[in-house]
């Protein structure tokens, strides 16, 4: 397998390597400073960083602009999208956008439905779903085509990538989902944080039975708990999230001070565990507002130095 | 059918209040199937109007009619003699038929005393739920019969999300996920290959979004 873009993520599993990727929320606010500190602090320990696009629907600094950013720092941005907020002209516009900075991974989402954000008043658009924008960043890429027909001189260069919830119901359609992300055209795919790895597990066989892990490099995701109440919050009230109890006995298992370490042992085990799982391509760490532990995550799952492909 | 839900009556005093005259008009089409703007609504609507403008000891008169149709102009018609008496008419039809009556009666006031809501279904005497987004091109061929435009909160056509859960959306454990849905009728019916192709992107045009929409039969004409 041979890279076909500039994108380093796509390099470094074209090398064989496993890929560590992790992400970095903008701020709600205009305060681009944050995003350098925070691209700062995991850029170093990972391959590439992915820029949430307004996730859980609440307003934050754009993600073109703060992939922007990162790329100006020397580090390599995953431009994440959703298709809640842009019709099928906003997207290929920034799709074009990214492809002017010379920004060469996009990760296409469909988004949280806009009711849990801070507007839940708002129109959606959803013009297109995750699938269709994943044919429409390829039909870019490719043909050199907008979704209109009209041609292109310069294509955008794009690694395209998805997201797939191996926990959401019904469980037999998720990887027929993820064939027909696939077929769309998805090159990796960073799934949901994993806590139940017995189901993980159940998916990732099924993925290889259909053969999808050799179409696709699946990165798991991976997300450490730092509370007690983050447990149980992701629990109960974040849609399609698989928390089993074991984990938050484990966390309440420990003395108070000592939870946030054991989140992080937790998802240490996790990454050794997972390495062993056939299929796996590398791992997506989402510390969320917790982006300091990223570098002891990647340094004590064995994962640092970083190979360099460029 | 059009799935409408009476006006807070707060919000129907709030236009009429300084009036004398007042006719509720009410439609014995959809709306009065789901028990919003029939016969029987407009009395109701017309009693209270009653009582609490003479609770406020001002006068006035409110008038009761319910048309076949409000949204034919033959059945509109028929106000034509009477429609002068009143200050303002109160329509209890969909908004479709509170603008034709504006278009038929044009020196008229005209208020809404509904909130259209939704092309649905009656499920149980009392419960109503939708079916329908009238996007124009109709594709529920190739989803087994459910319609993932109206049946999903995103209105995605590759579903299900990643928010589906015990075969519910995200948004509310009360909504089933009409992909679930669409799954299950697809695989019951052998046809999961339908399932498996991926959708792309649709054409919108025909939908709300391709502007205010008309259509002709040209054999219809008179």
């Amino acid at each position: 397998m041979s890279a076909m873009t500039p994108s380093k993520l796509e390099k470094i599993l074209a090398a064989g390597h496993l890929a560590v990727t992790s992400e970095c929320g903008p701020p709600r606010s205009a305060n681009g400073a944050l995003v350098d500190q925070k691209a700062r602090i995991v850029g170093p320990y990972i391959d590439v960083i992915n820029v949430t696009d307004n996730q859980t629907a609440v307003v934050r600094m754009s993600s073109l602009a703060s992939c922007i950013r990162i790329k100006q720092l020397g580090f390599e941005p995953v431009l994440q999208m959703t298709t809640r907020d842009r019709n099928r002209i906003g997207l290929q516009s920034d799709i074009l956008g990214a492809g002017a900075f010379g920004i060469n991974n996009v990760l296409c989402l469909t988004g949280d439905h806009q009711r849990f954000g801070d507007h839940p008043g708002a129109a959606n658009v959803f013009d297109l779903d995750s699938t269709q924008l994943i044919q429409t960043v390829k039909l870019m890429r490719d043909e050199g085509k907008l979704l209109s027909g009209h041609e292109m001189d310069v294509r955008p260069q794009m690694f395209i990538g998805a997201a797939e919830n191996p926990f959401a119901d019904p469980f037999e359609v998720r990887v027929l989902r993820l064939a027909k992300k696939v077929a769309a055209g998805a090159q990796f795919i960073q799934t949901q944080c994993i806590y139940n790895m017995e189901k993980f597990k159940l998916w990732m066989g099924q993925v290889v039975d259909h053969g999808l892990n050799e179409k696709v490099s699946i990165l798991a995701g991976i997300t450490p708990m730092k509370s007690v109440g983050m447990a149980k919050y992701m629990k109960s009230r974040v849609p399609g999230m698989d928390v089993p109890d074991s984990i938050i006995k484990r966390l309440q298992g420990v003395a108070k001070e000592d939870v946030a370490r054991e989140g992080i042992n937790i998802a240490v085990e996790q990454i050794q565990e997972l390495k062993e799982c056939p299929g796996i391509r590398g791992f997506h760490i989402m510390a969320i507002e917790w982006e300091e532990k990223v570098p002891e995550i990647v340094e004590r799952a064995g994962l640092y130095p970083r190979p360099d492909v460029n | 059918m059009i799935m409408a839900r009476p006006k807070p009556i707060e919000e129907i005093v709030r236009e009429i209040k300084d009036l004398d005259k007042v006719l509720v008009a009410g439609c014995n089409g959809c709306v009065a199937v789901c028990e919003a703007g029939g016969l029987k609504e407009v009395e109701i609507l017309a009693s209270a109007l009653r009582m609490y403008f003479a609770r406020q000891h001002k006068k006035m008169e409110v008038g009761e009619v319910s048309l076949t149709r409000q949204c034919d102009r033959e059945y509109l018609g028929e106000l034509r003699d009477r429609v002068g008496d009143y200050d303002a008419v109160v329509s209890l039809a969909c908004g479709a038929g509170v603008q034709f009556m504006t278009e038929t009666y044009d020196k008229m006031r005209i208020f809404p005393g509904v909130d259209t809501c939704f092309i649905g279904v009656t499920d149980e005497k009392g419960v109503w739920s939708e079916r329908c987004q009238a996007c124009g091109s109709c594709l529920l061929a190739t989803t087994g019969g459910i319609c993932p435009i109206s049946r999903c909160s995103k209105r995605l056509l590759n579903g299900p999300c990643g928010g589906s859960s015990k075969g519910k959306c995200e948004i509310d454990k009360e909504v089933a996920c009409g992909w679930q849905l669409i799954y299950e009728r697809l695989k019951g019916l052998g046809e999961l290959k339908r399932f498996e192709q991926p959708t792309p992107p649709k054409d919108w045009i025909s939908s709300r979004e391709g502007g205010p929409r008309k259509m002709t039969k040209e054999e219809s004409r008179l």
